[in-house]
């Protein structure tokens, strides 16, 4: 197994587990959020920051769980896969496409509250052969759901490339078998998704049912932090990192005459929107809290 | 046993289930009802009888044979602060769905540190004893009590069914409420005597965790659920003095009661129609040697040997327990 070696022992680390990282997926992110209202809801899988921040997550305490800080949004118990953040109607869930059925679950809400919410359910191309994602396009097809499913086309499920696992290569013409509107953004350019999703989640808004959307974009990384990616040539992972949709916004900006000054000061409106470590709340004490082995149930009582 | 003497309205079980299931509805219009042939077919097992007659297939929905997709709409509608009731056919079926059983509706609470809650209840129709085979036929009681976050409810009787109703819908936290078909009262599989009972017309809860002592006795100390309650009665009248306990619920357990009939017989029987091992019948005794062993002269557990349920009558009827293996159990904490 020689070259498998992580690069680093992740379970030592100060970031636990996993964690996987979302560089070159934002416009997926962006894209498709911006249409979004606090009140609507995202499901979104494993790769998931990038759509976080899209949604308007808390970033201080959507840091904090990454650390597994008792001051997380999840008091340290969910951890940076499993991201809820229910103020901004966003839950996660790692298991693939376990998160579309309750994003139907959301829209379905919506329709019998007769509100003008819509769901969003985020999956990666990896997923597209899942049962609970086919199960969750019929569902949301016979009931006209307001829900879009975005599949994120990063060509790789782990090491396995979309051409030799999924059929067909274009993953929007699952939604033909559903009697479902299918798009497919086929680069990596944010402002194409936006376009796309204009139309999908207004389809949703309106009342006219929902989508299935696949956008196209590139894993500038590896799968996992430590993940040496053995099973990738370096020329595929070269050919990724020149697909960069920040990259291509930029060229496209200066074609409006945005000078390079007004694009670093929007570079540098990022970070600053999180305080960083020293914010995030105190080091995880040796001995965990009284709260490890309780709140299995919710801290309400039964109505009486 | 809790229930009133003197009730002269008797209902079949799934009779005391469905009247509570449409006394939630009528109060709050956030309830629904989810399932395969729900509607139109009122429930396979009865279980939603004349549901879709008063409020229509908007809210007694009949769903895609998709169990992971109408479960898992269930979960969300639940954090967004509906009530549904989403219903698995047979619990046999949760093969299909269990990611959203166990990962999702089961954890979701505790994984986000409790910034979201999933009142729902999902019940199921288990149990054999009408030759339908290994995946038609299985109770799987200690397969969902195994799993944190939900919690599981298993009736035995009308009166029984609807307090433990009221009690799940009202639940601010998933519930597993487990039916056994022998006890529904449904006409092509006709029930024992025991489950039909008297029901007050009033709404009452029963809360999780109340084990009830159907029958009192001084001398063995019979554990059970589910069906197997009305077979440990039949069993009781066998001459020796049986206490006869009904869980009632798994999840929360109700150790105290158990422990208290224990100290008083030093004698436990422990009956499930679950499978033998890893199952209730370890759990329960487990619970009690570790905090009542001093008490305990004698111990048997009675529950289906670990293989599937076979098809054949006969062959069924040998692994299921009966009254006279409860006997038999019985008569041997006494040798």
């Amino acid at each position: 197994m020689e070259g498998k070696t992580p690069g680093f022992d992740i379970g030592a680390g100060q970031i636990p587990g996993e964690l996987h990282l979302a560089a070159g997926q934002e416009a997926a992110a962006v894209g498709v959020c911006h249409h979004l209202r606090d009140y609507d809801t995202v499901t979104a899988p494993h790769r998931l920051h990038h759509i976080a921040i899209a949604k308007g997550v808390d970033l201080n305490r959507m840091t904090a769980e990454i650390f597994g800080r008792e001051t997380g949004l999840c008091s340290g118990k969910g951890g940076h896969m499993h991201i809820f953040d229910m103020d901004v109607g966003f839950a996660a869930s790692e298991i693939m496409t376990e998160g579309c059925p309750p994003a139907v679950g959301a829209a379905l809400t919506a329709k019998k509250r007769n509100e003008d919410n819509v769901a969003v359910a985020y999956i990666g191309e990896g997923a597209l052969d899942q049962g609970a994602f086919l199960e969750s396009l019929n569902f949301a097809s016979v009931h006209d759901l307001p829900v879009v499913f975005v599949v994120e086309d990063n060509d790789w499920a782990i090491s396995m490339p979309k051409d030799r696992i999924t059929a067909p290569r274009d993953g929007s013409k699952r939604a033909d078998g559903f009697d479902m509107t299918g798009d497919r953004v086929d680069h990596d350019d944010v402002v194409a998704v936006y376009e796309a999703a204009g139309e999908a989640v207004g389809r949703a808004r309106d009342g006219n049912g929902p989508t299935l959307l696949e956008v196209q974009v590139h894993r500038r990384m590896c799968h996992f932090m430590g993940d040496p990616q053995t099973y990738r040539s370096k020329g595929d992972q070269t050919a990724h990192r020149k697909r960069d949709s920040i990259e291509r916004l930029a060229e496209d900006l200066r074609a409006f005459d945005i000078g390079d000054e007004e694009l670093e000061a929007l570079r540098d409106r990022g970070p600053r929107s999180c305080q960083g470590g020293d914010r995030v709340g105190p080091k995880n004490n040796r001995s965990p809290s009284r709260r490890l082995l309780t709140r299995t149930c919710s801290p309400t009582h039964p109505r009486e | 046993m809790a229930v009133p003497a003197d009730l002269d309205r008797t209902m079949t079980m799934s009779g005391a289930m469905v009247e509570v299931i449409a006394t939630e509805m009528r109060a709050d219009e956030e309830m629904f009802y989810m399932g395969e042939d729900v509607a139109d077919c009122d429930g396979i097992f009865d279980s939603t009888e004349g549901l879709r007659e008063e409020f229509g297939r908007d809210r007694i929905m009949d769903v895609p044979i998709s169990e992971t997709a109408y479960i898992g709409a269930a979960v969300s509608a639940a954090q967004e602060g509906m009530r549904p009731i989403a219903e698995l056919m047979f619990v046999d079926f949760f093969g299909v769905s269990m990611d959203q059983i166990y990962n999702q509706m089961a954890k979701n609470t505790y994984m986000s540190g409790a910034s979201v809650s999933v009142p729902m209840v999902l019940t199921a129709a288990v149990g054999g004893t009408y030759n339908d085979a290994a995946q038609h036929s299985q109770a799987l009681y200690g397969t969902f009590a195994h799993l944190p976050g939900m919690k599981v409810v298993v009736p035995s009787t009308a009166y029984d069914a609807k307090g433990l109703m009221h009690n799940a819908i009202r639940d601010d936290d998933p519930v597993v409420y487990l039916f056994h078909k022998r006890l529904m009262g449904i006409g092509w599989l006709p029930a024992p005597d025991g489950p039909k009972t008297g029901v007050p017309e009033e709404s009452y809860t029963i809360p999780f965790g109340s084990a009830d002592v159907k029958r009192e006795g001084a001398d063995v100390t019979v554990v059970t659920l589910g069906l197997h309650v009305h077979r440990a009665l039949e069993a009781a009248e066998d001459g020796v003095d049986v206490e006869v306990i009904d869980l009632r619920s798994l999840v929360p357990f109700d150790e105290e009661t158990v422990l208290e009939s224990v100290r008083k017989t030093g004698k436990l029987v422990v009956v499930d129609e679950d499978y033998r091992s890893f199952g209730v019948t370890g759990e329960v005794i487990s619970r009690i040697v570790e905090n009542g062993l001093g008490d305990l002269d004698s111990v048997e557990r009675v529950a289906v040997p670990d293989v599937p349920i076979p098809y054949s009558r006969p062959m069924e009827n040998e692994i299921v327990p009966d009254s006279d293996d409860i006997i038999d159990s019985i008569h041997n904490t006494n040798s």
